[in-house]
């Protein structure tokens, strides 16, 4: 997990979370995210959504987005490069 | 600290608004526009350090209550764009603003006639989509299903309540056609600020460095 949508996708969650880069660069693919950490909250996930929205460039479908989407790091990550690839639709 | 400013109201006459005022006269005094809704509370900490770190610098700042916000007795759910935009230009004119400072949705309302500052603007559709995203996580939350199109069609009817905020259809309308002006002030970034963006935030922050750095980008170029 070094892409480029990983950095982006990590710098993300510290800017939103309030985290700190070092929590985040420990980050991997099994750390749980909603319901793992306090930080993130159901405000706080409608700001992540359209964070990545604008910085990683494709629109999310409020029907994609469910507890699975954001269960663990490795969930989330795979959901933004799918995107970015177009898999999942623009 | 807390001046009053009269303020056009939307059914006719004037208002009492209040505004957060450092004034001594000196030559120079900027105009604050705050951030929107829910970002206006994330960054109203960062806003009035940043007045406070400008009125040590010699340089006058007033931050006016929008109407229908904060210590205001106007009915939010009676606001459009456009009265606060008239709102602010008359603020400014009443306080002898000669810049100013605009917050991310603030941008959206500053008068073209004033030259200075725009940090970290946003469109008013980027807002308004993401307060919506907001209230259909909250409502899923609740067991209740909403859609943006749902929300979008009732919002055009009879208004929404996004975030706390009641807005009227016109305020809407207005927030999801309004883009900042591209000329006629200096845009700051916030790669320019440093630090990750407090507007953000879940929880409202405070950033002593990005205070400091904001501030000496308009000092900066008010006492050179």
């Amino acid at each position: 997990m070094s892409s480029e949508t990983d950095r982006q996708l990590r710098s993300i969650l510290a800017d939103v979370l309030g985290l700190k880069p070092e929590h985040v660069a420990a980050f991997d693919a099994e750390t749980g995210l909603f319901g793992h950490l306090p930080e993130l909250d159901s405000m706080s996930v409608a700001g992540l959504l359209t964070e990545m929205e604008d910085r990683l460039g494709f629109i999310i479908d409020d029907d994609e987005v469910d507890g699975e989407l954001l269960e663990t790091y490795g969930s989330l990550l795979d959901f933004a490069e799918a995107k970015q690839r177009g898999v999942l639709g623009a | 600290m807390l001046a009053t400013w009269p303020c056009p109201a939307p059914a006719g006459g004037a208002s009492e608004e209040y505004a957060l005022a450092f004034r001594q006269g000196r030559k120079h005094c900027l105009l604050v526009i705050p951030a929107l809704f829910d970002e206006a509370n994330r960054l109203r900490r960062l806003t009035v350090e940043v007045m406070r770190r400008l009125d040590a610098a010699g340089i006058d700042c007033v931050l006016p209550d929008l109407p229908g916000t904060n210590e205001s007795l106007q009915s939010l759910s009676a606001m459009t764009l456009d009265d606060w935009t008239g709102a602010v230009l008359a603020s400014g004119i009443y306080f002898k603003a000669s810049h100013v400072l605009a917050i991310r949705g603030g941008c959206l309302l500053a008068p073209p006639e004033l030259p200075g500052w725009h940090y970290a603007p946003v469109k008013g559709a980027n807002l308004l989509r993401q307060m919506i995203r907001m209230r259909i996580l909250s409502a899923r939350e609740a067991g209740r299903d909403e859609t943006q199109d749902g929300l979008m069609a009732q919002g055009a009817a009879s208004g929404l309540e996004l975030a706390g905020y009641s807005l009227n259809s016109q305020m809407l309308a207005d927030l999801r056609a309004a883009v900042p002006p591209d000329e006629g002030h200096r845009v700051i970034l916030q790669d320019t600020i440093g630090g990750s963006p407090l507007w953000l935030r879940a929880e409202p922050d405070e950033d002593r460095a990005q205070a400091d750095a904001l501030a000496a980008v308009v000092a900066m170029a008010l006492t050179a």
